[in-house]
């Protein structure tokens, strides 16, 4: 019989590839008057970094990596020789609340290979849930993966005990699915994320009716995760994907991960280096689209539907639409501000909050600290008229080569990868 | 049940700051010094008498200012108390009360990034806090913890109603050079500094925690800045999964390697699985009558 460390190491590593770790947006709940732990509702937190960069808030645990399913990314796959390991429900309950009493993590995020059925598998998964939240009161942050085919009531049940429920899209397009996910189907998840949508819209309207009932609780969002660089799928593809899942089923996020190599490999999709910064890239389109108000094919369109490595894509648009520029500072609307490289949401709106009140100068964008660099071709201040030459000159891509490191974005969980680390990954060295 | 969290430094302030302005003193005419040992202010010669002051209706101020405040007055920085001062006098004497408005202007730039440090701070220390089992209590059954951390600002006040909400079933106490906070599932309630050594060093799960960590680790992404913009190495002392850092870093590119080297897997085929069946014979039919509307490519 397997120890529980042999367990933890197999269904640890089992589960790394899968991006999302958020623990933010649940709603506010916590462990006062009970004899349990947990707190949920605040930003979420990172209660450590691994040397890859990646924040440590759940811990992320498969309940087994036995798997029917043959996708040729994953290390659990069915035709993979990986020593298989199964945990029962209650070696999870306790791995959770001893790490959460700890402070090691703030919740626990739970997924599985898929064993016997679809519903079997939710099964074991909801019991665990259900155990932590019934029996041991825990009140800690749960993300449970759920599966298509499961059974409708089996997601209910699943999105009752959980503050976040995923369905991982995978791969942009049926085709690539195919080939690399031979048992997934993209219509079928769709609709079970239409099925997750409407649950949480219900009990989102439920809960504004003064009177009514309470409804029963519900997760408050979900989430999916696709994989970059193991099809052919261009960043057009990939964004209008991710864009589609936004608008119709209100998805908190998408997660882009980049195809890395894995042991195990598999003979019908070849390991290659992962493509760190087109990842990175992708997190900053899927940004502008959901903060910025951008429109895909603004971003990445048929005609030319790939990101530029170099040049993140909010200043690439800048380049590609110098029309626009320069942009007055004192003047511009909300939405024109947005559009300026270099210039972040909080920014935005500490210039609409100032300018009221005084007319911007250069030294008052300085005191912001924003990136002087990139901004100043585009804009104009109360002291300051870019030369037209400036934004016509075709020196003006250039300047911004190599990749600035300074990003204007922020990301909660994904991390910012410069291009060394693109390059020192690319030769294996450190 | 109920928590009492007095804030002495920030309530000397404001009791000295609505002092001040009642009597009309302009920032120029006060020097702030901060005194940890006697944890008072001083203005000018003397302390101010608060009791003489009248009520505070004259004066109002937004509470995002007095939230500013509370929060700037957590940080060591010596010339915070004269710099909320000047604030609030431009802000009410000075007749400036857009001012929170201007993130362009020099001071309250300064009381910005002073928040923004204690804000970090605090953010950091639910973060890193670690807590060691180190008993029962006999009488109540509930599991004691300790834990030790070393705040860079005076933050304890600030962050621990969080470990209160969040850990309130179990008895904690955590430690600092300069305050501790203590649960006992009633009161939170705070004692003066101690060494690290009255902290526990270890705990037993710790071992299982460094398990998931290396485990968790994807060696085929290693970046190695990511990690530390984010977890500085101050805090590695304290962190028990941080002593395995250098050594899956310095194996990263093995392993990697090793990954590249290992011979393909040929797919297997697909086991006798009534479930699995179905599901292929589901695809098959989706296959031959594709839904147009949810496919994006
Ligand atoms: S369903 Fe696919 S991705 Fe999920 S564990 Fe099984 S093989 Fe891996």
């Amino acid at each position: 019989m397997m120890d529980i460390t042999r367990k933890l190491e197999i269904l640890a590593d089992a589960a790394k590839y899968d991006a999302s770790c958020a623990s933010s947006g649940a709603a506010r709940k916590d462990s006062r008057g009970s004899a349990g732990v947990g707190s949920t509702g605040g930003m979420g937190i990172c209660h450590s970094y691994t040397p890859d960069g990646r924040c440590v808030s759940l811990m992320k645990v498969l309940m087994t990596n036995a798997c029917l399913y043959d996708c040729h990314y994953c290390i659990n796959r069915r035709s993979s020789n990986v020593t298989r390991a199964r945990f029962t429900p209650d070696e999870v309950v306790q791995l959770t609340l001893d790490f959460y009493k700890r402070n090691y993590i703030e919740g626990l995020f739970l997924s599985s290979g898929i064993i016997r059925s679809a519903d079997h598998t939710m099964e074991l998964v909801i019991e665990v849930a259900r155990k932590l939240r019934e029996v041991h009161q825990f009140r800690g942050y749960i993300h449970l993966k759920t599966i298509p085919e499961a059974s409708q009531e089996l997601i209910a049940l699943a999105g009752r005990y959980a503050d976040r429920i995923s369905i991982n899209v995978e791969l942009p397009s049926q085709q690539s699915l195919n080939t690399l996910a031979p048992e997934k189907n993209l219509a079928r998840t769709e609709e079970a994320m239409g099925h997750i949508r409407g649950k949480i819209d219900e009990r989102h309207a439920e809960k504004r009716k003064p009177d009514a009932p309470k409804p029963p609780p519900f997760a408050t969002g979900q989430s999916t995760q696709m994989l970059v660089g193991a099809d052919a799928s261009t960043d057009a593809v990939i964004l209008g994907c991710a864009d589609k899942l936004y608008t119709s089923h209100r998805l908190r996020r998408v997660y882009y991960s980049a195809f890395s190599p894995i042991p195990e490999p598999s003979s019908i999709l070849p390991l290659k280096a992962p493509p760190l910064i087109r990842e990175h890239r992708l997190y900053q389109a899927d940004w502008l689209l959901r903060f910025y108000d951008f429109k895909v094919e603004e971003i990445a369109s048929a005609a030319d539907p790939n990101l530029d490595l170099a040049l993140d894509p909010k200043l690439s648009w800048a380049l590609r639409n110098r029309a626009t520029f320069p942009v007055d500072v004192n003047k511009a609307p909300r939405e024109l501000l947005l559009r300026i490289p270099g210039l972040g949401v909080r920014n935005v709106e500490r210039i609409l909050g100032a300018r009221r009140y005084t007319r911007l100068r250069l030294a008052d964008l300085v005191r912001l600290r924003l990136q002087m660099k990139k901004l100043l071709p585009f804009i104009t201040a109360a002291d300051h008229h870019p030369a037209k030459l400036g934004l016509d000159s075709d020196s003006l891509r250039a300047r911004f080569l190599p990749p600035p490191e300074q990003l204007e974005i922020n990301f909660d969980a994904p991390p910012k990868p410069a291009t060394s680390d693109f390059l020192s990954v690319r030769s294996g060295e450190l | 049940m109920r928590t009492l969290v007095i804030e002495p430094e920030y309530e000397a302030w404001r009791a000295a700051a609505r002092q001040l302005l009642a009597q009309g003193v302009s920032p120029e005419e006060v020097l702030w010094t901060d005194d940890r040992q006697e944890a008072s202010l001083f203005v000018g010669e003397a302390p101010p008498d608060t009791t003489a002051v009248p009520g505070d209706s004259a004066i109002k101020v937004s509470a995002a200012f007095m939230d500013l405040a509370r929060s700037v007055a957590a940080h060591t920085d010596a010339r915070r108390w004269g710099m909320l001062y000047r604030v609030l006098w431009r802000l009410t004497r000075g007749a400036e009360r857009h001012l929170l408005a201007m993130a362009t202007d020099r001071d309250v730039r300064q009381l910005q990034d002073w928040s923004k440090a204690v804000g970090r701070d605090i953010h950091k220390m639910h973060a890193f806090v670690r807590f060691r089992l180190v008993g029962t209590d006999a009488a109540t059954g509930r599991e004691q913890f300790v834990a030790w951390f070393e705040p860079e600002h005076r933050i304890v006040r600030l962050a621990t109603p969080f470990f209160e909400k969040r850990f309130a079933g179990m008895d904690w106490s955590i430690l600092t050079p300069y305050e501790c906070a203590h649960w006992d599932g009633t009161r939170l309630h705070f004692t003066a500094g101690v060494s690290r050594s009255s902290a526990p060093d270890e705990d037993a799960l710790d071992d299982l925690w460094r398990t998931y960590y290396r485990n968790i680790f994807n060696p085929a992404r290693v970046k190695i800045s990511a990690m530390q913009s984010e977890m500085p190495k101050k805090y590695w002392k304290n962190l028990p999964e941080a002593s395995l850092i250098a050594g899956l870093i310095a194996e990263s590119t093995g392993r990697v390697q090793g990954m590249l080297e290992t011979e393909e897997r040929a797919a297997k085929p697909a086991p006798n699985n009534a479930y699995l069946k179905s599901l292929h014979a589901m695809n098959q039919r989706e296959a031959a009558a594709p839904n147009q509307e949810s496919d994006p490519a």
